[in-house]
C-alpha cells in the first residue's frame, strides 16, 4: 500500500527533467547489469544467481568483486570479505541522507535503496521534498533495472562478447560524474573532494578495492579550520 | 564451483552486512540530534566520497591503470556535463568516446 503512496507523492513532486534524468540513469544501470549478468554466466554461475544477488545486495561494484572472486576460484570468505569492504561507504552515505529515508518500514526499505546514484540525486537537490523525491525514485527504479539487466545478459549469457568494445565500462563513472557535479557547488567541498580523491588514487595500487575510497574521507581535513568563514 | 550452501550462506552474510552498513547511518541520526555544522560535513563527507568513487572507476582496474579510453571517455563527459549539456549526451559521449578509441587500437 504504501508504496502505491511513494510512487503517486514521486509523480507530483519530480519535474519532467528530473523524472527524464532518473530514467536514463536507470537505463545506464540496467545496462551495466546485462554486463553483470552475462559475466556471471559465462564464468560459470545459473542464471538465477547474479539476479538473486542483484536483489539482496544491490550495490552493483561489489557484487562485481564478489562474483569475480569466486568465479576465480577465491575462497567465499574472501569474496565476502571484499564485497562488504567496497559497501563500507554506505554508512557514511547513510549519515549523510538519514533524513531523506522517513521513518519505521520507510527507514528499512529506504536503506536498501541507497547506493551511489540515489546518493548522488538526493545530494543535488536542495529542496528537502524533491531530495526525497529523487532519492526514493531513483532507488526503486535501480532495484528494478539492476537484476532485471543481469537477468537479461545472464540469458543472453555468451552472446555479449566484450562489454568494454561498446565504451559501457565508461558509463557508470560518467553518471555518476554529471551527478555529482552540483554537490560541488561550494569551494570547501570542492577542496575536500580534490585531497580526498588525490589521496584514493596514490593508495589504489597498494590497497584492496573499497578501502582507497574511504581513504578520500581524509580529505575532509582539508576544511577543518574553514568552517567558520560562513 | 562451490557448494550451493555455501553460496547461498556467503550471499546471505554480503546481503546481511551491506544492509547493516546501510541502516547504521539512519540509524544513528535517528537516535541523535547533530549540530548544523556537522551535518554539513557528513553531507562533504558524501560528495567526496562519491568523487573518489568515479575518480577509482575511471582510471583504475584491478589495482592497475584501467588504459586510456576509459578515462577520456569519463573525462569527455564530465567536461560536457560541466558546460551543461544534457544528460543523455554526457553519457552516450562517454560510452562512444571509450569505443572508438577502442576500435582504433587504444587500449
Amino acid at each position: 500500500m504504501f508504496i502505491i503512496e511513494v510512487v503517486r507523492t514521486l509523480w507530483r513532486t519530480l519535474d519532467r527533467a528530473l523524472l527524464r534524468t532518473i530514467a536514463l540513469v536507470c537505463l545506464a544501470v540496467g545496462v551495466v547489469g546485462v554486463s553483470y549478468g552475462a559475466t556471471a554466466v559465462t564464468s560459470g554461475f545459473p542464471v538465477w544467481f547474479p539476479v538473486l544477488v542483484g536483489v539482496l545486495v544491490l550495490a552493483g561494484s561489489s557484487e562485481f568483486l564478489f562474483v569475480g572472486i569466486l568465479a576465480a576460484g577465491g575462497s567465499p570468505v574472501s569474496a565476502v570479505a571484499a564485497g562488504v569492504l567496497v559497501n563500507a561507504r554506505h554508512l557514511p552515505f547513510g549519515l549523510a541522507v538519514a533524513d531523506v529515508l522517513g521513518r519505521g518500514w520507510r527507514r528499512l526499505l529506504g536503506s536498501h535503496l541507497m547506493n551511489d546514484e540515489s546518493v548522488v540525486l538526493a545530494l543535488g537537490e536542495r529542496e528537502p521534498r524533491r531530495q526525497r523525491a529523487a532519492y526514493w525514485a531513483c532507488g526503486l527504479g535501480v532495484l528494478v533495472f539492476w537484476p532485471a539487466g543481469a537477468l537479461l545478459g545472464a540469458l543472453a549469457g555468451t552472446a555479449i562478447t566484450d562489454p568494454d568494445a561498446f565504451g559501457l565500462d565508461a558509463m557508470f563513472p560518467a553518471v555518476l560524474l554529471a551527478l555529482v557535479l552540483p554537490s560541488l557547488r561550494s569551494r570547501e567541498t570542492r577542496r575536500a573532494a580534490l585531497v580526498g580523491t588525490a589521496v584514493a588514487l596514490a593508495t589504489s595500487p597498494i590497497l584492496p578495492a573499497g578501502l582507497p575510497v574511504l581513504l578520500s574521507l581524509v580529505g575532509l581535513l582539508a576544511t577543518v579550520g574553514n568552517t567558520e568563514e560562513r | 564451483m562451490n557448494d550451493p550452501l555455501v553460496l547461498a550462506a556467503a550471499v546471505a552474510v554480503l546481503a546481511g552486512a551491506t544492509f547493516a552498513l546501510r541502516a547504521a547511518g539512519p540509524l544513528l541520526r535517528s537516535r541523535v540530534t547533530v549540530p548544523a555544522r556537522l551535518e554539513r560535513l557528513m553531507e562533504t563527507s558524501a560528495a567526496v566520497l562519491l568523487v573518489a568513487v568515479v575518480a577509482t572507476t575511471a582510471l583504475t582496474e584491478d589495482q592497475g591503470f584501467a588504459g586510456v579510453a576509459r578515462p577520456a571517455g569519463v573525462l569527455a563527459g564530465g567536461v560536457l556535463a560541466w558546460r551543461g549539456a544534457p544528460f543523455a549526451v554526457v553519457v552516450l559521449t562517454a560510452a562512444g568516446i571509450a569505443a572508438g578509441l577502442r576500435l582504433l587500437g587504444v587500449p
